[in-house]
């Protein structure tokens, strides 16, 4: 189940909850990341919203780790080792960052983030033999499923922005 | 009987400085400095038994964002300051950050001896085909067609071919990654780490001001179809013939890496003293 996706094997119940944790955990260390180069770049409404969603992202990795009781979900998922080909689903793309962005283009990235997680979630709902992961795994879909709509609906109060989004009246490209 | 790890285990975080990056959003730089993070951890050096050590353009930034040691050495002379940290203090780990202008053109003869001399650190090329830093100028790598204000129709030049060279100088271990996969790259760079003598990682990462077409570089990076080979001729072949796309380690060697005994210098260093002060 794991290979096609790239996630480390989940061979237990244990497993799974590593490799939930740590999807959580990728997301908020990256929408940090994003805030924190929106703060170099003086874009305060991309800084707010980053935060938001890294806050956001926190609660249901620390719902996680309540979930996972006594197991040590940090060091196992150090031990089932990094996602291969390619990052954790949550990880918004950071070549999909520009100085000029938008909150729409932000959720935009976000909701790429909860679709990559809900067919993760859906693949091991498909694949996994083990009752307790399949239900496990059910439930995190669920729940990813339902960020996907939350993201639907934000993107209501955040509409495209014109195409002329990216135009900087003093842009660093000296070439032009 | 098994021997037992005690080194404390080690998180990413714990090799990164207070210092915010600053590079344009976007650009591959940023997955490059996690890269070097992850793998560190994952080495579980302690911070300050490494030294990042690199020269001047936007790749060059990358020490300061780190909490190992750090040099940020001038233009081009990041090997040549590496090569005398190594020798005189072997027992630390050396990375090398540079970029496609840096390293390969105001330093490409340090980069050939570097390859030649095979001492024990490791070469992190940022390549983005461009100067990114001083906006645009084609570098080394550019493309012969690209086409700029300041290259009208494109240089027309043959681009340097850096994994070529590296071979046939010496290098002892040799591979291509993609910023844009952050775990293959730390996974890359623990093997170069570890690898005895002179390590070269050429790592795509996409200038996305100067060079937006290479966000078009992740759909086109692959993994190298065939195993590492220590054949020099083997790996020559498969690096000249390749597409420029091929990620992963393409030559390991087995060179006994340079190092002179420690201590063992033609003058002693209240000599040198002496001819400052005439």
């Amino acid at each position: 189940m794991s290979e096609a996706t790239g996630a480390p094997k989940i061979s237990s119940l244990p497993d799974l909850f590593a490799v939930a944790y740590q999807i959580e955990a990728d997301a908020v260390e990256r929408y940090d990341l994003l805030a924190d180069q929106m703060e170099t770049h003086n874009n305060p409404e991309l800084v707010a919203m980053f935060r938001d969603l890294a806050r956001a992202e926190g609660i249901h990795r620390d719902e996680i780790l309540r979930l996972a009781g006594d197991i040590d979900v940090v060091a196992r998922a150090r031990r089932l080792g990094p996602w291969r080909g390619g990052e954790s689903p949550e990880q918004a793309d950071l070549a999909g960052a520009h100085y000029m962005m938008t909150p729409w283009h932000a959720l935009k990235l976000a909701l790429a983030g909860e679709q990559r997680a809900l067919a993760f979630f859906t693949s091991v709902v498909e694949t996994a033999k083990d009752a307790e992961i399949k239900k496990m795994a059910e439930e995190f879909a669920e729940e990813e499923a339902e960020h996907v709509n939350l993201v639907h609906r934000l993107l209501r109060k955040y509409p495209e922005p014109p195409a002329s989004w990216s135009q900087d009246p003093d842009p660093p490209v000296a070439q032009e | 009987m098994a021997t037992v790890d005690l080194r404390p285990a080690r998180k990413p975080a714990d090799y990164k400085s207070e210092v915010k990056a600053i590079w344009c959003p976007g650009c591959g730089d940023y997955h490059v400095l996690m890269s070097f993070t992850k793998a560190f951890a994952e080495l579980g050096l302690p911070p300050e038994e490494i030294v990042v050590v690199s020269g001047i353009g936007c790749s060059s930034r990358i020490p300061a964002y780190t909490n190992c040691y750090g040099f940020h050495g001038v233009h081009g002379r990041s090997l040549a300051l590496a090569a005398g940290l190594k020798v005189t203090r072997p027992e630390l780990t050396v990375v090398v950050a540079s970029g496609d202008g840096d390293g390969y053109s105001i330093g490409g003869n340090h980069f050939l001896h570097a390859c030649r001399r095979n001492i024990d650190m490791t070469y992190v090329v940022m390549d983005n085909h461009i100067y990114g830093m001083t906006k645009g100028q084609p570098s080394p790598t550019t493309e012969p067609e690209f086409d700029t204000a300041l290259s009208p129709g494109g240089t027309g030049l043959r681009p340097f071919h850096p994994l070529v060279i590296a071979l046939a100088s010496g290098a002892n271990f040799i591979a291509r990654c993609f910023s844009g996969e952050p775990n293959e790259t730390a996974s890359v760079l623990v093997e170069a780490i570890r690898h005895p003598g002179f390590s070269f990682v050429e790592i795509l990462s996409p200038c996305v001001t100067f060079r937006p077409d290479e966000k078009e570089w992740k759909n086109l990076v692959h993994p190298a179809p065939v195993a590492p080979t220590s054949d020099p001729g083997k790996a020559a072949r498969r690096i000249m013939t390749d597409d420029g796309f091929n990620i992963g380690i393409l030559y390991r060697g087995d060179r006994t890496p340079y190092q002179p005994a420690v201590g063992q210098t033609s003058v002693e260093l209240a000599e040198l003293e002496k001819d400052f002060e005439r």
